[in-house]
């Protein structure tokens, strides 16, 4: 590969081109307001939750060596008060975000990866094989998304794998549909017949050419799914079908009623944690959001 | 907008288009056939599924039932014959699908009772929180969803979609225990207003009865059309925001007619056809919402028994449970399928 050459190489040609339209992307997402918003916030959560271990101590959540009394309101000791068992809730909370925002990008991957899979693969083979795939589709597509993945929780071990599969073989339907939709148009395009013309395999027409076409759509669909993913992370963790040794918000929520928070009137156990999910998941929706009208101006979601 | 609204839209033209089209009036038995037999299909599906997904529950059923304590072997043998545990597996599958298409989902295991019982002792209950809260939603939801379309981008628009966004986010759960805890508990000065769960207080009779559900339906309702309004005026506002740039309307304004009637009578009615199939869609998702509503207020419905039987977990109440979910969704999709070619005179004709 004669790189040092960019005239000549198409390799570096392809990669000028794609820097060309990252840079345009970024142009046009930075006009929208919402989505900055969103990414801003984003960002200061990613970096709370890398850099957790620097503020709080791993045994935050351990039950015996607690710091505090149980049941304490805010004070200046403990800003947000403490839990049943005497544990700094602010810890918790920051602890938390760990859990909730890795289970929500490992679900929302996963959940992206088979809806790219099936779609691309239906778009691409047609005939009984996409009608198969795509009835399949349609089912899981009627299925009440979190009744199913209740009962996948149910009938696995509590761990986190439980939770991210439950989450992720739930939910990428749409994904699929969309991504299928998405290959069907590009497969009409003429380079696809040139490709095939020269002798491309269908290996190498999916992802030379496909892939990368769906790839702007998968970005945006991946950005929405995480929201989805942390609220039934949080969701299922209140049902008591998470791990219930690992701290997250939903899991705190748990506690909070279990330990009577709401009949005591115990506001301030229960507000940091649904306020840090709400942020949260708010924050990839408008950055989701914000994607989406940038690939799609015609959608008319923004502004 | 998360992954069940929007994208949808993206989709559209997949989504909407209830596949053929229905060109002669004798096309639509056939239209009609075919969507029926493929909702029986997937009911069939669901009910296959439900019975194997809920067989891989690690532990032994009968184990759960007693509850750990001491049962002599004798005991369990007859426990197992009284459930059918002792079948093999493919005896349980078709005894259990011959009694499913007779209605029968066995017996729960903590209640002792006909899960079709306890089923249908629950269902009124959830059919009133639900049914109130989806008539409220949909109107609440078109209604600011058309207004926020038809200014788009001005301060009202850009309130409202904030707002619905923002209590889209909310797990709703969480602003179920927050309004337990303002309204029904009460803070500082804020005496309770709200009972904080159930249906009822019981000994009421007649009007006063009447009056006291719908006291205690207050906070379940508010808190599910809170959550689910948002997906409903997300929906309207793009369906509405396609159709705006439409000649029809240019045509409607050139006769001279007022902005609210061209609102009115031209783009809204074309804007809710789509509208219809995307809020049958999106049941599921207010599905889940009841299961978490009931839950939290101690609604004696279907999802507060789906949670009591998960806890346990009660086998046949929650494959039961289970289906009558997914049923109904099924059902619903179906019934916005059936109706959508009426409702749209370019594919009904």
């Amino acid at each position: 590969m004669t790189t040092t050459d960019p005239a000549l190489s198409p390799r570096a040609l392809a990669r000028q081109r794609r820097r060309a339209s990252v840079a345009r992307f970024w142009r046009q997402y930075r006009a929208e307001r919402a989505g900055l918003y969103g990414l801003t916030v984003l960002a200061l959560c990613a970096l709370l939750a890398l850099f957790a271990p620097l503020f709080v101590g791993s045994d935050v959540s351990s039950v015996t060596g607690a710091p505090g009394r149980p049941m304490t309101s805010p004070s200046a000791e403990f800003p947000l008060g403490t839990d049943q068992f005497g544990r700094d809730l602010l810890g918790l909370v920051v602890w938390g975000s760990r859990v909730s925002l890795l289970v929500g990008l490992l679900a929302a991957v996963l959940s992206v990866a088979i809806g790219t899979l099936i779609g691309v693969t239906a778009g691409h083979f047609k005939g009984w094989y996409a009608t198969v795939m795509m009835r399949i589709t349609d089912w899981f597509l009627v299925m009440p998304t979190l009744v199913l993945a209740i009962a996948l929780a149910t009938v696995m071990s509590r761990s986190l794998t439980t939770t991210v599969v439950a989450i992720g073989v739930t939910t990428w339907p749409t994904t699929a549909r969309l991504v299928r939709a998405q290959t069907l148009a590009v497969e009409t395009r003429p380079y696809i017949e040139r490709a095939k013309a020269l002798g491309g395999g269908h290996w190498h027409i999916m992802s030379r050419h496909v892939l990368p076409n769906v790839m702007p759509l998968v970005l945006a669909q991946t950005t929405l799914i995480i929201s989805t993913a942390i609220l039934a992370e949080a969701t299922l963790a209140f049902l008591g079908l998470g791990d219930p040794t690992i701290v997250s918000w939903g899991g705190l929520l748990q506690d909070a009623r279990e330990a009577g928070a709401v009949s005591a009137g115990d506001w301030w156990y229960l507000v940091p944690p649904g306020v840090a999910i709400a942020v949260v998941a708010l924050a990839f929706t408008l950055c989701g959001r914000a994607v989406e009208s940038v690939l799609n101006p015609r959608l008319g979601v923004s502004r | 907008m998360t992954a069940e609204a929007t994208p949808a839209l993206v989709g559209d033209t997949q989504q909407t288009a209830p596949g053929p089209r229905v060109r002669r009036g004798s096309a639509y038995p056939r239209y009609l056939a075919g969507k029926v037999a493929g909702a029986a299909v997937s009911l069939l599906a669901v009910l296959v599924t439900s019975f194997f997904l809920f067989r891989l529950i690690p532990g032994d059923p009968v184990k759960t039932m007693t509850g750990g304590r001491q049962v002599s072997a004798g005991q369990l043998a007859a426990y197992r014959e009284e459930f059918g545990l002792d079948l093999p597996l493919w005896r349980q599958f078709t005894d259990y699908c011959g009694k499913a298409l007779t209605g029968d989902f066995g017996t729960s295991y903590q209640f002792r009772a006909p899960v079709v019982d306890k089923i249908t002792e629950a269902l009124p209950n959830t059919l009133l929180l639900t049914g109130t809260a989806f008539v409220l939603y949909t109107a609440l939801g078109v209604f600011l969803g058309t207004r926020s379309a038809w200014r788009r981008g001005g301060l009202g628009d850009r309130f409202n979609t904030g707002l619905a966004l923002t209590l889209y986010s909310i797990p709703s759960f969480w602003l179920g225990l927050l309004l337990i805890i303002v309204l029904s508990v009460g803070i500082g000065p804020l005496p309770g207003m709200f009972p904080t769960g159930g249906m009822e207080s019981g000994g009421k009779e007649g009007f006063a009865y009447v009056v006291d559900v719908a006291h205690h339906l207050v906070l379940p309702v508010v808190t599910l059309v809170a959550v689910e309004y948002g997906q409903t005026l997300l929906v309207t506002r793009s369906a509405l925001l396609d159709e705006m740039g439409s000649d029809y309307l240019t045509t409607a304004r050139a006769k001279g007619l007022r902005d609210d009637l061209v609102r009115r009578r031209h783009a809204v009615p074309n804007a809710l056809l789509p509208t219809v199939t995307l809020i049958f869609i999106n049941l599921g998702r207010t599905v889940a919402g009841v299961i978490l509503v009931e839950t939290v207020f101690s609604w004696p419905g279907l999802g507060g028994l789906f949670y009591q039987a998960l806890s346990v977990p009660d086998l046949p109440l929650v494959q039961g449970l289970f289906f009558v979910f997914a049923a109904a969704v099924i059902v619903m999709n179906t019934l916005a399928d059936l109706v959508y070619p009426l409702l749209d005179p370019r594919v009904a004709r």
